[in-house]
């Protein structure tokens, strides 16, 4: 049975919705254009996985979140996210579609950094958000998807670090649904002009275990020449959220992008995350970790695309798969012609806990280009009942035994994430979803 | 310490449909040490492995006993839990899992929820440990077996023995692939557990490890069955002249389980 797939808000919603918030004009032409590309578009087409019983359609589009003025007002699980010892000087906390916290030091400020929501980027810096928004690495047309987010845009935010200003503390911010129908159409602007160093990290939390809803997410990263953009993300959507969210980047001359994704959604998600390496030597690694439990379907895309001459792609994921979780993984690594000197290499491992669970990993390399190094690695399989056997003969549950063989998978790739903050939550996270 | 006693009766085991052992019998206290000794093939790892509890052996007939209470029943966790420890002869890698991380779980695991080692104990007991085994001690920090040399992997079982204390402890060819010095240092630690609260089974095919240990019993295994049992002189006597002598005093062709006397 296929799900009804369109949608409730129509041309004067948008425009509506647009004005209310006091948008340039440019911004609510893209809007509506987009509404309209969305109706003719089709569904992405995710590898293996079936996506038309999943739903796109059930959801609140906008609802407000009360204010806060201090972290220490957070609930309990919000707060594990923070580092609360810290100064936690550059936060921005989006609850529903409020910005409920915004802060950013002021030597930030004094140096030209901007930190903040998409509304009041697109009303204070119209032109710059215009030059990168939705141009340089995703289009409005992939997708119906991908154009409805465009229309539909509710929330996100905006980063620029001006040129050869390098920032040593992350960029923090929380995506709170704590509305239980309210969507997300949540977009991450992240531009790192030449010779800049930025780190940031976000979480998305929501906790809707039953009620329907969507989360319709972009993130771009530009990173010019030379810049440096660690970017780290543990995404906690609940069960009853539909995700497609697609994180893009492009690397300019001898830049470097570092992705850092835990994908501990409990609902049934698709997930890509996509880096141009355009400028000679530039540099990418795309390290992931996932835990599937329940009943949930999800397909990880990885793909780095090498323009550049000596360009660096690197691709990790591992995931753990309980229950009946299913999951596809593809890792692309791929060489245009010119891209001499470069090096694509991707690993992609995925074990199964239980009769139950599935899991599939599709590592690709496409080559165009003849002097060039490539390589990849990828494994499919079920716990190994003999460590079981051996854990347990020393006292351990079989609970705890299992739980020492995840952790153990996983640590390759948590161990190698260069963002501390990130490395504890998935530990957390990890530790939760195991239980 | 509290007296403990294992008792395996009429024990047979299948695996993948094929019996292997054909009615074991043996009685082990604690404060005893027992050598089970016997050529490749003759049921020796099943017999270790079927009272642990390993998942591809099935128990077809017979019983073993634990003070009574009945082991076949209990979950392998449960079985260790219970005093029981099986040091392996070929024992998991784990990825991922530092060697002390899971020796600690496995201490608080036999301690109990609420009785936990305090940190700075269980390092101290561990460092001792590690000593007396002249073991490196970056070894603590490295993954579960991964890597390890054959020889890193049996003092890395008898780290464990030490470590968790149990009331019986199995040792399945904790001898083989070890050198001589080796040999010693795996023994000295076999040794150190020997008191009245621990019994041992020790299995081996050669006769080497019991130079360095001495077995208050020694029995041989042929066809899936204990076919003779002695005091430590049985195992001198085998050491000079080998298996064939009973071989041909029960009218045995071919040692090996599938074999009919
Ligand atoms: N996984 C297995 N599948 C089939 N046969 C096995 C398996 N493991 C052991 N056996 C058989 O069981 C018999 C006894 O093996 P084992 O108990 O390992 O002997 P020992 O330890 O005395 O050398 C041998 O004939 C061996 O081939
Ligand atoms: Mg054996």
């Amino acid at each position: 049975m296929a799900v009804e797939t369109k949608l409730p808000y129509d041309k004067q919603y948008v425009s509506q919705f647009s004005e209310k918030r006091g948008e340039p004009n440019w911004m609510k032409e893209f809007r509506l254009q987009a509404l309209e590309q969305s109706e003719n578009l089709p569904m992405p087409k995710p590898e293996k996985t079936r996506i038309d019983t999943w739903n796109f359609t059930e959801f609140n589009h906008e609802v407000t979140g009360a204010e806060i003025s201090n972290l220490e007002e957070l609930p309990e699980q919000l707060k594990v996210f923070f580092d609360l010892e810290s100064k936690n000087e550059n936060v921005l906390i989006q609850r529903n579609h409020t910005v409920a916290y915004a802060s950013l030091a002021d030597s930030l400020k004094d140096k030209g950094v901007i930190f903040t929501d998409i509304f009041t980027a697109v009303k204070e810096h119209s032109d710059l958000v215009k030059k990168y928004y939705m141009r340089d690495t995703l289009s409005v047309d992939e997708n119906r998807l991908t154009a409805l987010h465009a229309a539909l845009l509710n929330g996100g935010v905006f980063i620029y670090v001006p040129k050869n200003v390098v920032i040593d503390e992350p960029l923090q911010t929380i995506f709170w649904q704590e509305d239980e129908e309210a969507a997300l159409y949540n977009h991450v602007l992240i531009v790192a002009d030449q010779g800049s160093e930025v780190t940031y990290v976000e979480n998305y939390v929501s906790h809707n275990d039953e009620k329907p809803s969507v989360a319709n997410i972009v993130t771009e990263v530009i990173a010019l020449d030379q810049a440096r953009v660690s970017y780290g993300a543990v995404d906690n959507f609940a069960q009853g959220t539909t995700t497609y969210v697609n994180r893009r980047g492009v690397a300019y001359r001898d830049a470097k992008i570092e992705w850092a994704i835990g994908q501990m959604n409990d609902g049934n998600t698709i997930s890509e995350n996509t880096t141009n390496l355009m400028g000679d030597n530039s540099h990418a690694e795309a390290k992931a970790v996932t835990v599937g439990r329940g009943n949930q379907s999800q397909n990880f895309v990885a793909n780095i695309t090498h323009f550049g001459k000596g360009s660096e792609g690197y691709i990790l994921s591992h995931g753990v798969m309980k229950d009946k979780a299913s999951s596809i993984f593809s890792g692309i690594g791929k060489i245009e012609h010119g891209a001499s000197k470069s090096n694509a290499e991707q690993e992609s491992r995925v074990l199964m806990l239980s009769e139950g669970a599935r899991g599939d990993a599709n590592p690709i390399l496409l080559i165009d280009e003849d002097d060039v190094t490539a390589g990849h690695a990828a494994s499919v399989g079920r716990v190994d009942p003999l460590q079981l056997f051996y854990l347990m003969s020393r006292g351990i549950s079989k609970k705890e035994a299992e739980r020492l063989v995840i952790h153990g998978f996983l640590a390759p790739v948590v161990n190698q994430i260069p963002i501390e903050a990130v490395r504890k939550q998935l530990t957390n996270v990890i530790e939760r979803k195991v239980n | 310490m509290a007296a403990s006693t294992l008792v395996i009766k009429d024990l047979h085991v299948e695996i993948e449909g094929k019996e292997i052992l054909k009615g074991v019998n043996l009685t082990i206290n604690t404060g005893e040490f027992h050598a089970v000794m016997g050529p490749n093939g003759t049921g020796k790892s099943t017999l270790a492995s079927a009272i642990m509890g390993h998942p591809k052996y099935e128990i077809t007939k017979g019983s073993v006993l634990l003070n009574g209470e009945d082991v076949l029943e209990m979950e392998v966790d449960e079985r260790a839990q219970a005093g029981l420890f099986l040091a392996m002869q070929y024992p998991s890698e784990i990825s991922g899992v530092t060697n002390s991380d899971f020796l600690r779980s496995s201490i608080n695991a036999l301690r109990g929820e609420g009785n936990e080692i305090p940190l700075m104990q269980f390092i101290k007991e561990m460092d001792a440990a590690m000593d007396y085994l002249e073991m490196d001690k970056n070894m603590a920090q490295r993954y579960l077996n991964e890597g390890f040399s054959g020889g890193e992997k049996k003092r890395n079982e008898i780290l464990q023995l030490m470590l968790l204390k149990p009331a019986i402890g199995i040792l399945d060819e904790i001898d083989s692939g070890l050198d001589i010095d080796a040999l010693k240092v795996v023994s000295k630690g076999i040794n150190k557990m020997r008191n009245d609260g621990f019994g041992c089974l020790i299995i081996t095919h050669y006769q080497r490890l019991l130079e360095y240990i001495t077995p208050d019993k020694v029995h041989v295994m042929m066809q899936g069955r204990v076919v003779k049992s002695g005091g430590p002189e049985l195992a001198e006597r085998l050491e000079a002249e080998g298996y064939e002598w009973i071989k041909e005093e029960l009218g045995i062709e071919d040692e090996t389980v599938g074999q009919e006397a």
